[in-house]
């Protein structure tokens, strides 16, 4: 196994050799410039003052009195500019590109958000962009399609596969692999080869020093558990990584279990995956034994995908994080439950969280502290959860 | 025991001749034709074949490969039954079989498991498109442990990578012609005189071109540069197109690229 980008046996670095140099590239340029001084202060000042950070942490005090356990707090990384914890990751990585003199930028999206968040950026710092995005999910997002062409990116669907988040990855790299010197590839999550799994999650952990920051002054102590959803992992990285060295915070991932996994038609790659060599990294992935990659099912366009970043999977291995998972059913009467109940619409991605942190927020004394991070907005999703309640909406 | 592999180059060496690599998916469109295919190949002048493994997400190849993968998974095509094409082949011919396959169906099927069927069947070799030179040990104990070579790439964006890849390869070096994916090219933007130059100061063993090579016009400018030529999204586009019917037109076309190269 190779030496670098490891999490335990995850990890690695399986590319083509056609972009192990770019690879190299962007991790000389990234390890160049993640301390450098100025790196940072431009960084800082775009979340600052484009991104709108730190975003707020909220008491949510009618969940918090109706579920009658822990005390909740909701992160809400939805209120960020773009609606998502999306841009965090994207402005790191766009400055990076800029920095190297990349003009091109390409991203995969599954529900629509990591493009969106791409385009946004691209259109700010004035580069071409061009988004993969699985015709399946197109479909489900057309609004997101029509924001991302609106701030001028080009989005190009998808047919092979599931035509999929997984499909608009492949198809990512295979345009990687074509323009190699002039494109950058912006991966959306903690996944793909060294470095993009650190990156990402580097660029992602302001969320929980942020968290960290506001409990602490909200409560004078850190929080009891810290749930986020889970797909390919960059919000729970995000959410989950500076509270990895304090032992007494459990941090809990929520996965997809779509229509149940006991079904073919999941997402939940931790609790019925297993160890495999795809997109890069060793990781868990669904699979079958031959090691053809399963299509994968849920409602939300963003966890439809068959792998997990490898820190996810060594977190797990480790011990050091649990995972559970949540139906498309759960996850849409949390979606609803929210906004009921906060007169908050979650992200039907963020949604699993919440379903998530319903069930173990009443198992809990009312001395604790259990934050949600809540990934993002659920304007996109409102179109689909109409459609699994059967209400017809007119779209005109 | 010598690697057919090996063997093939020495021949060929001896007789003044490039080396034909053809490619074929294996179970495209079913297991019984790719037997055909493979054999036809042989018999009308390719030196080694690859036998493509289908993989469900076939990062590194061009949509031709790509439609071919799945045709031969929706024929239900498993490493299995790959293995035993290969061993009712070697009852049929003795040149040299490589498994060109992604790096998780060696790793799921079992690496270990993995290497001993190809010892037993007879595979002489394998091609990983996804595993970079950096990450080779995943395989390379176990491959040389049971006679298999490990086949190295290098691509034009290699730079000071080449010489210690070249310089660390067996069988053959597997040089991509140009950026992207495989499929066929009409002309090649690379400076080969360039790239070839780089990897002759290095390599270990013979250096063989592939990626888009197409016609026999181009297999014969491409072989002038190194040791032999491999061909592969053009010949499965004669199977696209004749289906379980095209053994006497694949053979004709490996015909016609031979012929171009001597």
């Amino acid at each position: 196994m190779g030496k670098i980008g490891r999490y335990g046996e995850f990890g690695g670095q399986y590319v083509p050799e056609t972009v192990m140099n770019a690879v190299n590239e962007l991790l000389a340029a990234y390890e160049k410039y993640k301390d450098d001084e100025g790196f940072k202060a431009e960084l800082s000042n775009l979340y600052k003052t484009y991104a709108n950070r730190p975003s707020m942490l909220y008491y949510a005090q009618r969940m918090t009195k109706d579920l009658g356990g822990a005390k909740i707090y909701i992160k809400r990384e939805d209120l960020n500019h773009t609606g998502a914890h999306k841009i965090n990751n994207v402005l790191g990585q766009i400055l990076l590109a800029k920095k190297m003199g990349k003009k091109r930028i390409i991203a995969e999206t599954g529900a629509g958000q990591h493009g969106v968040a791409t385009a946004t950026v691209c259109a700010l710092m004035d580069l071409e962009c061009e988004v993969y995005m699985g015709s399946e999910d197109m479909r489900r997002q057309s609004l997101n399609v029509y924001r991302m062409n609106l701030l001028g990116a080009k989005v190009t669907g998808v047919d092979s596969g599931t035509a999929t988040l997984k499909d608009a990855i492949n198809e990512a790299m295979r345009d990687w692999c074509s323009n190699i010197d002039t494109t950058f590839y912006c991966i959306g999550s903690v996944m793909g080869p060294h470095p993009y799994p650190e990156m990402v999650r580097d660029f992602q952990k302001i969320i929980s020093k942020e968290i960290r920051e506001q409990i602490k002054k909200a409560e004078g102590k850190l929080p009891d558990c810290v749930v986020a959803c889970v797909g390919g992992g960059s919000n729970a990285m995000g959410a989950f990584y500076d509270f990895i060295k304090d032992e007494s915070v459990r941090l809990v991932g929520a996965e997809a279990a779509g229509k149940g996994v006991d079904t073919d038609k999941h997402a939940a790659t931790i609790t019925k995956g297993s160890v495999g060599i795809f997109h890069g990294m060793k990781s868990l992935f669904l699979q079958n034994e031959y090691g053809q990659i399963d299509p994968v099912y849920s409602i939300s366009a963003g966890l439809d995908y068959p792998g997990i970043g490898p820190e996810h999977a060594y977190l797990y291995k480790t011990g050091r994080a649990e995972y559970v998972d949540v139906t498309d059913e759960e996850a849409v009467l949390a979606f609803e439950y929210l906004s009921k109940t906060e007169g908050i619409i979650p992200a039907i991605e963020s949604a699993h969280a919440v379903a998530a942190a319903m069930r173990i927020a009443p198992t809990m004394d009312k001395d604790k502290i259990l934050v949600i991070n809540l990934s993002g907005r659920g304007d996109k999703d409102v179109y689909s959860v109409a459609k699994y309640r059967e209400v017809e909406i007119d779209e005109q | 025991m010598s690697n057919r592999i090996d063997l093939c180059f020495d021949k060929l060496k001896a007789n003044g001749e490039k080396a034909l690599i053809t490619f074929v998916t294996a179970g495209d469109p079913d297991i019984k034709s790719t037997e055909k295919y493979v054999l036809s190949m042989f018999e009308n002048g390719a030196d080694i074949v690859e036998l493509g493994v289908p993989f469900s997400d076939p990062i590194a190849e061009g949509v031709t490969i790509q439609k071919a993968s799945l045709r031969s998974l929706n024929a239900k095509t498993t490493l299995d039954k790959i293995f035993l094409l290969v061993k009712s082949l070697r009852e049929k011919t003795d040149k040299p079989l490589l498994l060109m396959m992604y790096l998780n169906t060696i790793f799921v099927y079992g690496t270990e498991k993995f290497f001993q069927n190809c010892l037993n069947y007879q595979i002489d070799g394998v091609i990983v498109p996804d595993m970079p030179y950096e990450e080779k040990d995943e395989i390379l104990d176990t491959a040389e442990r049971y006679g298999v070579y490990n086949i190295n790439l290098v691509a034009p964006t290699s730079h000071d990578r080449v010489a210690e890849i070249a310089g660390n390869s067996r069988g053959f070096l597997y040089c991509v012609s140009s950026l992207g994916v495989t499929g066929t090219r009409s002309k090649f933007d690379t400076d080969f005189d360039k790239f070839f130059s780089l990897i002759n100061k290095s390599v270990s063993c013979p250096a063989c071109v592939g990626f888009g090579i197409s016609s026999p016009e181009q297999a014969k400018r491409m072989s002038s540069y190194c040791d032999g030529v491999i061909v592969g999204s053009a010949i499965v586009k004669i199977i696209e197109k004749y289906g379980s019917n095209a053994a006497d037109k694949v053979g004709e076309f490996v015909k016609s690229l031979k012929d171009a190269m001597k």
